[in-house]
């Protein structure tokens, strides 16, 4: 498991990087970024206390039947349940395909 | 040093720190509260390996040492020793759950920084195993600088193994230690947390664990909401139908006593008090138990198996909607049997607001203590036709009164969040804890300690307002030339009371007679129809055979018995959730502004029903 990405690779695929609630069931992803900006401090600490954390990879497990909110995703061997609103302040880049986790 | 030393028992939540708990002390434990919070307080005497006694602390369950809830707050201060009645510990035991080291890990060297001995217990090892990960425990040790044991907490594994450790530690070996914490970056811990658990941590085989294949169904959009409708569903039918045969027993029972205690004693004021004071007092709040026992059977096994959160996760978007997270959804779901153990059964919400709020708006939830209520004043004033193919009026009465109910519930919690139970939305992030079987001990423990607490703390206020009320009912007694005519009650307290209610209920349609009916439901609501009974009984001409119903025909217009059923979908007429509320809330503020809020609501609600239906000529 690569734990960070260098800061080149990093620029290099940010445009990429997408929303995690954006990102596709079952694929693993890289967080390649969290926008803390648009998180309260205490919403902050509670994703990192949950395990979320920029170079750390995550997978989509689960929507909620309604509208597909909240979600359940799997953080290193965790898995937490997040609204999306909170979701959407994580900016993942999926792994390609086939590519285990 | 020669007190017994005090360990501090720690861990994430989810680590089976409580089955660790249990798996030391059995059902040797002190429940208590600590001052001023609404916190449990867990202890209990533990023999250590060489014998010696020492007082095992079960501190609520935190992902760090900052606190986002009291119950957090309690496990910071008292590590620090700033908790009020509590020692300083002198020994932290801290669980990790084995199969989730990156995380948990965090957390331990957190700990580290207070500069208490610790002694790390991997818990779950089994679990751990069954998903293809072995713990390398000694070089667990090694990294961390701490003794480690492996340990199945359910299973009683690796206890013995700790007994021994603890009796090692040498306490007031951390002399110099903090009393405040360093400040300490999470990222930095968090990093080494993951090189650590990386290092010590074997993977063999696919991550496609039980755990997530049992969620792949229990969480599919469409047969996850289905297969919680049926757990709810046979719960719910549970709660009501299992009940009834015990709860008639406790009745019987209890009638029986008062015919015993009738016959052995002479007539007079003390049999009265033990008859229809006691008896009926105690007989109150035992009848509460076998609902209490169902409900928390199916709680603590959803909440042991892991399933628990999963409810909460399909219900959330909805409860999101009144500003409440998924975790309401079973507390205010057994609402609808008995606000009781509903009030019971927030306690499995971690954000204290949420719970709050779910505590406030439960009793709007249309209890089984109301339909003896509306059933008398539906057969009596709504007629039993069709409006529609199978639709009939009477039905459709008693479904309005349902809605009515959730409705306001929904509108208030809606209020409240925005008012009262104000804060930060702590936007459900929650873990999603392992499928695993509950353990028998901890599943009887639980319940034992639930039942406990109830006929305790709540009961103890349940038997004293029973009393008090019989009093207010029944003094002063009529005179001995008084008229046979006019029912015992007019001359008590009571009536005296309901003469000055009669002048706040008149302009919701309500006379003096309903005032007085309404006292003696102050005990529960199911009690007004044997009240209003009593009241019409006398002042009825068609003679003592006639029906409650038929009775009420002839005395109430349309709209005074709208008004009523109105009152009734809102009026906290019941002790038993008030003590409730007070003891889940650990004092009269809580209390008081239910009281406050839902007869402000009755009051409201029944007067503009009343005028309503008097303007449209009912």
């Amino acid at each position: 498991m690569t734990e960070t990405l260098s800061p080149i690779a990093l620029d290099a695929i940010a445009l990429d990087a997408i929303a995690l609630d954006q990102c596709p069931l079952g694929r693993p992803a890289h967080i390649a970024a969290i926008d803390w900006s648009q998180l309260t401090e205490d919403q902050a600490r509670r994703l990192r206390e949950m395990g979320f954390d920029e170079g750390v990879i995550v997978e989509l497990l689960h929507k909620g039947p309604w509208g597909g909110d909240p979600l359940a995703c799997m953080v290193g061997r965790m898995t937490v349940a997040i609204r999306r609103e909170l979701a959407s302040a994580i900016k993942v880049i999926p792994l390609a395909e086939g590519v285990a986790a | 040093m020669n007190a017994a030393p005090v360990i501090a028992l720690v861990g994430n939540p989810n680590a089976g720190k409580t089955a660790l708990f249990n798996a030391f002390t059995g059902a040797r434990q002190k429940v208590g509260n600590y001052p001023g919070v609404t916190v449990e307080r867990h202890a209990g005497k533990i023999m250590l390996g060489d014998g010696r006694p020492a007082e095992l602390i079960d501190l609520p369950g935190t992902y760090s040492l900052t606190p986002h809830s009291p119950d957090e707050a309690v496990t910071r201060d008292v590590l620090l020793g700033h908790q009020v009645g509590e020692q300083k510990p002198d020994i932290v035991l801290a669980v990790v759950d084995a199969g989730n080291l990156d995380n948990h890990l965090r957390f331990i060297l957190e700990l580290k920084s207070l500069g208490l001995p610790i002694i790390l217990a991997v818990n779950m090892i089994d679990l751990a195993k069954r998903d293809g990960i072995t713990v390398d425990v000694e070089a667990l040790s090694r990294a961390l600088d701490m003794p480690v044991v492996p340990t199945v907490a359910v299973r009683r594994h690796g206890i013995d193994a700790l007994r021994d450790l603890l009796a090692d530690v040498t306490p007031g070996s951390h002399a110099g230690t903090e009393r405040d914490l360093p400040p300490l970056d999470i990222r930095t811990l968090q990093k080494q947390a993951r090189a650590i658990a990386r290092a010590v941590t074997t993977e063999t085989g696919s991550r496609r664990s039980i755990t997530r294949r049992i969620d792949s169904i229990a969480l599919h959009p469409v047969i996850g909401p289905a297969l919680l409708a049926a757990i709810l569903f046979l719960m719910f039918q549970a709660v009501f139908a299992w009940s009834e045969a015990p709860i008639a027993l406790i009745e019987g029972v209890f009638t029986s006593l008062q015919q015993a205690a009738k016959g052995a004693m002479p007539a007079g004021f003390w049999r009265d008090l033990l008859l229809e004071g006691v008896i009926a007092g105690v007989g109150s709040v035992i009848v509460f138990l076998p609902q209490i026992l169902i409900l928390f059977s199916f709680i603590l096994v959803l909440e042991a198996s892991g399933y628990m959160v999963r409810a909460a996760f399909i219900m959330d978007r909805l409860m999101g909607r009144a500003g409440l997270s998924g975790r309401a959804f079973i507390p205010l779901l057994s609402s609808f049997a008995c606000a009781v153990p509903g009030i019971m059964a927030t306690r499995t919400m971690a954000e204290p607001r949420d719970r709050l709020t779910t505590i406030l708006i439960a009793p709007l939830m249309t209890c089984s203590a109301r339909l003896p209520v509306y059933s008398v004043i539906i057969g009596a004033f709504i007629p039993g036709i069709n409006i529609g193919p199978g639709i009939g009026l009477q039905g459709l009465v008693l479904f309005c009164l349902y809605i009515a109910g959730i409705f306001a519930a929904f509108v208030a919690a809606l209020i409240l969040r925005r008012t009262v139970t104000k804060g930060p939305d702590h936007s459900f992030l929650m873990e999603m804890p392992k499928y695993q079987m509950p353990a028998l001990r901890d599943f009887l423990l639980g319940l034992w300690q639930r039942a406990a607490a109830f006929l305790k703390r709540a009961g103890t206020i349940i038997l004293a307002s029973t009393v008090l009320l019989w009093i207010l009912l029944s003094f002063p007694k009529p005179p001995a030339d008084a008229d046979p005519a006019i029912p015992a009650i007019d001359y008590s307290i009571a009536a005296n009371i309901a003469d000055g209610l009669a002048v706040v209920v008149k302009p919701i349609g309500f006379d003096r007679n309903i005032a007085l009916a309404l006292i003696p439901a102050m005990a529960a609501r199911e009690i007004a129809v044997s009240a209003l009974a009593t009241v019409y009984a006398v002042e009825s001409d068609g003679g003592a055979e006639q029906s409650l119903v038929t009775r009420l025909q002839g005395k109430w217009p349309l709209p005074t018995a709208l008004a009523f059923l109105a009152w009734f979908v809102f009026a906290p007429q019941c002790i038993s959730t008030i003590a409730v509320v007070r003891r889940e809330t650990n004092g009269w503020k809580w209390p008081a502004f239910l009281l406050a809020y839902l007869f402000g609501l009755a009051y409201v609600a029944a007067g503009i029903t009343y005028w309503s239906a008097t303007a449209l000529g009912m």
